[in-house]
């Protein structure tokens, strides 16, 4: 009962003053654009960065070959290169129970050209497995089998930018491209993966045998990519793909002469980095908030002055402290929330634009929470100017002039 | 029968020491139900001093007071607050309005202030609307109206209270003199029909409309008397 006659008659007072009204709540409305907007921001970079490392395949780990040095010198003068056997030796199920499968990459830049367009590009050559333990689907055509490998044949997956930038109008299926000059027929056209670092679409894969024939030659191999039977099994893959290739290698700790790159703890660590990020852009809109609520003080307090007489009024005729008390503060809640909803509004067009290639993604909690911090702006920022109305003396607030 | 006004002994210092101000000194004063007392005096007598004791806005310094009874000595902010919702009607030489609410809002005022619900106040703000005559100007706001109209709907939102006491400070002091016949018609209509009266003037012409008139000099009564008696 009190509180709505209290509500209406802060509304009045809110009415009353329009134009200042609005001015308040612009404050509100911007701190709290900006918090919403910020975070979402911080959640659109970090969904693109997640999906382009899991485009990468999130149970994947990366051999590569590293020069063991120390300060600029080379411990291990003897250093031995990735081969095919040790890809071989990764696929050993008894010894490693947790890599679901392992396969050699023999990557080289090439130039390809078609009838009449050429395109400078990589050329990887691999075995079939590759395009499961990669998480790579051909979004047109087939992939390459076991048999064509072992035949070497010149046959080969073309990642989706080699396809438009070959064959920007016509069908690459069936088609022949030539790779410093040695001719492959495209069988498949690998799906689309997108990705925010190196772009994983401007490829040609082929059989790792036909490469070696006629391109590279035998010999290491630039990587080994393997598969952990399941994301939460990475970590026991990565000790057993260590361990295999260190009694390989002969290596131990300090001399090891490989890197096994662990995607998932990639992926940790990047949303850790995104969500000190996401954190701080909220920092940066909640000081914003911060300044909106302390308009919010400054108009109620010169409201609190210049409606002294009328509080005196008020007062006079039997408003208890409590009821003034209750209107100012509801009167500075209502302006927040007015500014809050305004800001949200504000917040969720912003959302629509996409900035840098980031499309921002709005977070719930963080709208839920605008709407709570300025429920309590209105009413810790509210309370000052509301406590000073409350306890002023009508015979003084009459006499103001 | 209960005095609607009871004070014994009523002192009201400011200051201290050598600044000490004795703004009111040992005023005892009653008034019956259904008189209309003026109370006169020079500035600097201690009318308002003890208009606002009378009015609950302001606590003596010693002495005791009662409004119906009622002690309102140790009385705290809010609890005056409710006596003077409940026992007094105000009447100001201001006018005392509150700006941008229509009239019919303002005479509601001290009705929500009591918990009266929407639409019984409404209506009895209405009545009282048409008791002083702006039945037609119920949705007017304070600086539609002129002084004299005010002054009514400040008449009016007293009268809706239904108080014991209706409490006149100067009301005719920024009025011309046909809207002060206006409003002090009023008054004597509301008095014939038994309303408790307090009127603080310095006219003569206001006082005479009383049934006593009680002069205050230097914070004391310097004379009291009754219209018969004139």
């Amino acid at each position: 009962m009190i509180f709505i006659e209290a509500l209406r008659s802060g509304w009045q007072a809110i009415l009353a003053n329009r134009l200042r009204s609005i001015l308040t709540t612009l404050g509100i409305m911007i701190g709290v654009a900006a918090v919403i907007i910020l975070v979402a921001f911080g959640q659109g970079a970090s969904n693109s960065v997640t999906s382009s490392i899991q485009s990468l395949g999130s149970n994947l780990l990366y051999v590569t070959p590293e020069n063991p040095n120390r300060d600029g010198e080379i411990v291990n003068p003897s250093v031995q290169e990735l081969t095919v056997d040790d890809a071989i030796a990764l696929n050993d199920p008894v010894r490693a129970p947790d890599i679901a499968g392992a396969a050699p990459e023999r990557r080289t830049a090439v130039t390809c050209t078609s009838e009449d367009r050429s395109h400078s590009t990589q050329i990887v050559g691999t075995w079939p497995s590759f395009f499961s333990i990669n998480n790579s689907p051909v979004s047109a055509g087939a992939y390459f089998s076991n048999a064509d490998e072992l035949s070497a044949r010149r046959i080969t997956v073309i990642g989706s930018t080699v396809a438009e930038s070959l064959f920007p109008e016509s069908d690459p299926l069936g088609r022949q491209i030539a790779c410093n000059g040695v001719p492959f027929t495209v069988v498949g056209v690998q799906a689309e993966k997108g990705g925010a670092f190196a772009n994983p679409d401007d490829v040609v894969i082929a059989p790792l045998s036909a490469v070696e024939n006629s391109i590279t030659g035998y010999g290491e191999v630039s990587a080994i990519s393997v598969q952990a039977s399941s994301s939460e099994t990475t970590d026991d893959a990565e000790e057993q793909a260590i361990a295999i290739l260190d009694e390989r290698h002969g290596t131990t700790e300090g001399t090891r002469d490989f890197e096994v790159f662990n995607q998932a703890s990639l992926l940790d660590t990047a949303n850790t980095a995104l969500g000190i990020f996401t954190a701080l852009l909220g920092a940066v809109g909640a000081i914003s908030l911060l300044v909106g609520g302390i308009g919010i003080t400054n108009i109620m307090l010169v409201s609190v002055t210049e409606r002294t007489r009328e509080i005196g009024i008020r007062k006079a005729i039997g408003a208890s402290r409590r009821f003034i008390l209750l209107q100012f503060l509801l009167e500075a809640t209502v302006l927040s929330l007015f500014g809050a909803t305004a800001g949200l509004g504000l917040a969720l067009l912003v959302a629509q634009i996409e900035i840098a290639g980031i499309s921002p993604s709005v977070v719930p909690v963080s709208v839920v929470g605008a709407y709570v911090i300025s429920v309590a702006i209105g009413l810790f920022f509210g309370s000052y100017p509301a406590k000073r109305a409350a306890s002023l003396r009508p015979i003084e607030a009459l006499r103001h002039e | 029968m209960t005095a609607v006004v009871e004070m014994h002994d009523i002192t009201k210092v400011y200051g201290q020491g050598e600044a000490e101000v004795r703004a009111v000194d040992g005023i005892s004063l009653t008034v019956e139900p259904g008189e209309y007392v003026a109370i006169m005096g020079a500035s600097g007598s201690g009318k308002s001093t003890v208009m606002n004791i009378i009015g609950a806005l302001d606590v003596a310094t010693s002495g005791t007071y009662k409004i119906d009874g009622v002690d309102i000595g140790d009385l705290d902010d809010d609890a005056l607050s409710l006596v003077r919702n409940r026992r007094i009607g105000f009447i100001f030489q201001a006018f005392n309005l509150i700006p941008r609410m229509s009239a019919a809002s303002n005479v509601e005022l001290p009705l929500m202030y009591r918990g009266v619900r929407r639409s019984e106040r409404r209506r009895r703000a209405l009545d009282a609307l048409a008791k002083v005559g702006l039945a037609d100007r119920s949705h007017h706001q304070p600086n539609e109206l002129s002084g004299g109209q005010q002054q009514r709907v400040a008449v009016a939102r007293a009268l809706a209270m239904d108080p014991s006491l209706m409490l006149a400070d100067e009301p005719t002091g920024n009025l011309d003199s046909r809207s002060t016949a206006d409003v002090l018609d009023l008054l004597d209509e509301i008095h014939s029909e038994g309303k408790t009266i307090v009127i603080i003037t310095h006219e003569d012409d206001v006082a005479e409309r009383a049934g006593r008139v009680v002069t205050l000099r230097d914070g004391k009564v310097e004379s009291d008397v009754l219209a018969a008696a004139r």
